[in-house]
């Protein structure tokens, strides 16, 4: 197994749309099951890219390849071996969903019982109505279902959980893990911090057509971070008597009157010795927090902007 | 079988179907859309019948000398392949171009090659019900048809080419809503123009040579060559419906945009 390639290479991916670059040199390799999410604004180029690996448009510069395949030249060979979940659409205004379901079934060679996929993803209440009378949940989990029909070694998810409730997003996650764990690759797309966070095993951010950071969401956070522990005390504490206790490299400081912030390596021995000080100087930390860095934090750093802006 | 108990749910096994079985699904899927749309079935069914019906009781429109229904029943038939390889079709492949039909389609094992040999399929199927239905309902009328039904199948066939090129290059170019209102329009027009229910000759003749090279005419004109007049292959008719089969077709392949 280690011999197969990747889930998903790209290097020097470039693609403009007339003179407005959309992808700019953007690299990225996907391994094979995993979850991983390709995080970013709006406009970042995460859906261009995505379309390129489903071989919906050409790249103008870089190599990409699927599963060791070309998205364009080697599409015939490459389609059954990749789901894919639009953004919105993808079925007549007139079918209905069990309908559209096991037509795309029937494309494939040893598709998932549609019964049951119905059943997991609560699709059975749809019955007779037609897609164009489908809520919007009920249409996103339908193209959920229609990416993994034909069982599929990697599936392209282009914001699965866009406007969906929490009740449908938390089932969404939950077939995502199952996907995983059955050893489906996964690449979605997503500007939702959480979602990132919670779901994917690698993440990569993408800003301007480029990857300006990637890993698993816990480096990203703790990497080259400092993380930091807050209280609240009595204003004027000699934080210079604190500072003697901690080990070195650690910051404190009063960020505003009688709120304080110690800025280090976290961990539960400095905690302890923060605690402890406080107890010799008959202070009673409040509101302490140990505060780890998000990342929207990290996205902020690496860009000075908002994530969701 | 243990290898099988410990495979998960999700378990990748990847594969197309067989071509064969994609396309009979695609076809019957296509066929099944069309025959649910009830705008298409007005277009397709009710307005042919209804103007077969309508203007060989009444002598609306001089029609020539003989039967009125020797003269409309060749129109209607030719009509009827407008209605279905024309108009219904672009306003149908215009709609799932717009919604992403075609572009989920496209992230299907079905080839695009797989999806036009289904669309022609559905094309087809439809027209053979237009046709028995409205042959039976002509020869209720009086009709009496003449000539070698092998010519009538090859104009059928050649007009149907003609215009499914032309019907897939306006829906695979312009907007779906503009491909709704222009498929129509066109109808409409080449119905009045069209040799179909008012002969050519009562149009001013510069005007009628231009409208005898329009795709619809040549069918009807040819068809009521053989089916009236019982004339051989009409080579004529078939050059000009040829020429458009190919140039649709041509321009369709070439401009066509999936999304």
């Amino acid at each position: 197994m280690d011999s197969s390639p990747p889930a998903v290479a790209i290097t020097g991916l470039v693609k403009r749309y007339g003179d407005k670059t959309a992808v700019d040199g953007l690299s990225l390799t996907v391994e094979r099951g995993l979850v991983t999410a390709v995080l970013g604004p709006n406009g970042a180029g995460k859906t261009s890219t995505i379309e390129i690996c489903e071989g919906y448009r050409r790249a103008d510069a870089g190599e990409v390849r699927v599963l060791g395949l070309d998205p364009v030249r080697d599409a015939t060979a490459l389609r059954p071996r990749i789901g894919v979940m639009l953004q919105a659409g993808g079925v007549y205004s007139g079918a209905r969903a069990e309908e559209m379901l096991r037509h795309v079934a029937k494309l494939h060679a040893h598709p998932l019982d549609v019964s049951m996929l119905i059943e997991r993803l609560g699709l059975g209440s749809c019955g007779r109505t037609t897609y164009r009378r489908l809520s919007g949940g009920q249409q996103q989990r339908l193209a959920l279902a229609l990416a993994v029909v034909g069982r599929p070694e990697l599936v392209f998810l282009d914001e699965p959980t866009a406007g969906l409730d929490p009740h449908a997003r938390h089932a969404t996650w939950d077939l995502v893990r199952e996907l995983r764990a059955d050893g489906v690759s996964v690449v979605l797309t997503t500007h939702l911090m959480d979602e990132a966070e919670k779901l994917a095993d690698e993440v990569a951010i993408v800003d301007r057509g480029r990857v300006i950071a990637s890993g698993s969401p816990e480096a990203l956070c703790h990497d080259g971070a400092e993380n930091s522990l807050r209280f609240a005390g009595p204003p004027g504490l000699d934080l210079g008597s604190l500072l003697n206790a901690l080990p070195e490299g650690a910051k404190a400081l009063e960020v505003s009157r009688g709120a304080y912030r110690i800025e280090g390596d976290i961990d539960p021995q400095l905690l302890a010795t923060v605690t402890s000080w406080c107890a010799q100087h008959g202070v009673m930390p409040e509101r302490l927090t140990v505060e780890r860095r998000s990342l929207e934090d990290v996205f902020m750093e690496l860009t000075g902007r908002e994530l969701r802006s | 079988m243990a290898k099988e108990q410990t495979r998960g749910t999700f378990a990748p096994a990847p594969g197309a179907a067989p071509p064969a079985r994609m396309i009979l699904a695609q076809s019957a899927l296509e066929t099944r859309m069309l025959l649910r749309n009830g705008e298409q079935l007005l277009l397709t069914v009710i307005i042919p019948t209804l103007l077969l019906v309508v203007f060989s009781s009444a002598d609306i429109v001089d029609t020539g000398d003989g039967e009125r229904v020797d003269f409309l029943a060749p129109g209607v038939l030719a009509l009827a392949v407008l209605s279905t390889a024309f108009t219904g079709q672009a306003i149908a492949t215009g709609f799932e171009r717009r919604y992403g039909v075609l572009k989920l389609l496209g992230s299907t094992p079905l080839p695009r090659w797989g999806l036009m040999v289904a669309k022609t399929a559905c094309v087809i199927l439809v027209e053979i019900l237009q046709v028995t239905l409205l042959v039976v309902i002509a020869l209720a009328l009086g009709w009496s048809p003449h000539g070698n039904p092998a010519w009538v199948v090859l104009l059928l066939v050649l007009g149907t080419a003609a215009f499914s090129g032309l019907g897939l290059l306006m829906a695979g170019t312009l907007r779906a809503e503009a491909t709704l209102a222009a498929a129509n329009l066109v109808f409409i027009l080449l119905l009045l123009g069209g040799g179909v229910i008012v002969p050519l000759d009562k149009f001013p003749s510069g005007v009628e040579h231009t409208l005898a090279l329009l795709p619809i005419s040549a069918l009807s004109d040819g068809l009521r060559d053989v089916l009236r007049d019982g004339s051989g292959l009409p080579l004529g008719d078939v050059a000009i419906l040829a020429v458009w089969s190919v140039l649709g077709l041509g321009a369709a392949a070439r401009f066509f945009r999936w999304e």
